[in-house]
């Protein structure tokens, strides 16, 4: 298997609160980050993609077409924002495990029809000490 | 398949290099058109990370000798590909540009011939954001 990966970043502020619990159980369960003001991170992600080198360019997507595309769908979407306000994130808290989960889900649907590229892996990084991942080891 | 006792081990070399992209079929001015500023001459300091995976010898306790394996990787790689034009002073380029995508491939083959089964994958780092990894049969399986 062949894959490649590339590496953006975003800025962004989130509250881990569900209305699914009573004030008590939101600070319980996500301690400071239910913090009702908020607070954010500069998130690092990691977009992976495979499939077969495309004869006139010799690569799975040129890096210039797939940066369009994350600046596009995720960057311009969820750099400098609340994702509490995003509709992505109205049904679902955004934890980084769901942003990673999302974030794959936008770029698979955009790739179809695109591209012959497909989206392998997702690893978002929330801080220097975490990191989520969502998809296929290369 | 999976032997519990298998280790991986990664070891990393770095080479600079220069390159640019182009395809034989295009003109001087087409092939700026298709690949952008990546069509002039330019370089990148790369990281190989290769990935050797295998039971560990019992007497010594070792998937490969490190040592060995980096006289592999000076010979194969460093030898061919460091302070030199891909394009230039390589063949592998002639048909294919040198995307990381076809370079990471060139070398999974020349690591593959040289290493056989103990081969498991390579990643290769053009910068910080940028890397591709082929494991296995490398672009015939995806």
């Amino acid at each position: 298997m062949i894959s490649v990966t590339r590496r953006y970043r975003f800025p962004a502020a989130h509250i881990l609160r569900s209305d699914r619990f009573s004030a008590a159980e939101n600070e319980r369960i996500y301690g400071k980050c239910a913090n009702p003001g908020g607070h954010g991170h500069d998130y690092g992600l990691e977009v992976t993609l495979t499939g077969p080198l495309e004869p006139d360019t010799g690569a799975i997507l040129p890096v210039a077409q797939l940066d369009a595309l994350v600046r596009e769908r995720i960057l311009d979407r969820l750099g400098h924002r609340l994702l509490n306000e995003d509709p992505w994130f109205q049904q679902e808290v955004p934890t980084a495990e769901n942003i990673a989960l999302a974030v794959r889900r936008e770029l698979s649907e955009v790739l179809v029809g695109h591209s012959t590229a497909r989206v392998l892996r997702v690893r978002l990084h929330e801080t220097r000490r975490n990191a989520f991942e969502c998809g296929r080891e290369t | 398949m999976s032997d519990d006792r298998r280790v991986r081990l990664t070891r990393a070399i770095d080479f600079c290099s220069s390159l640019r992209y182009r395809l034989p079929g295009l003109s001087e001015a087409e092939n700026r058109v298709r690949f952008g500023p990546a069509a002039r001459q330019h370089g990148h300091n790369y990281r190989l990370e290769v990935i050797v995976e295998g039971i560990p010898d019992p007497a010594t306790g070792m998937v490969i000798d490190l040592k060995d394996l980096k006289q592999v990787l000076e010979r194969e790689i460093v030898a061919r590909f460091d302070h030199r034009d891909l394009n230039r002073d390589t063949s592998w380029f002639e048909k294919n540009p040198p995307t990381p995508e076809h370079v990471a491939l060139v070398i999974h083959g020349l690591l593959r011939e040289a290493l056989g089964e103990l081969l498991y994958g390579v990643r290769l780092r053009q910068d910080d954001d940028l890397w591709v990894e082929v494991t296995g049969n490398g672009a015939d399986e995806s």
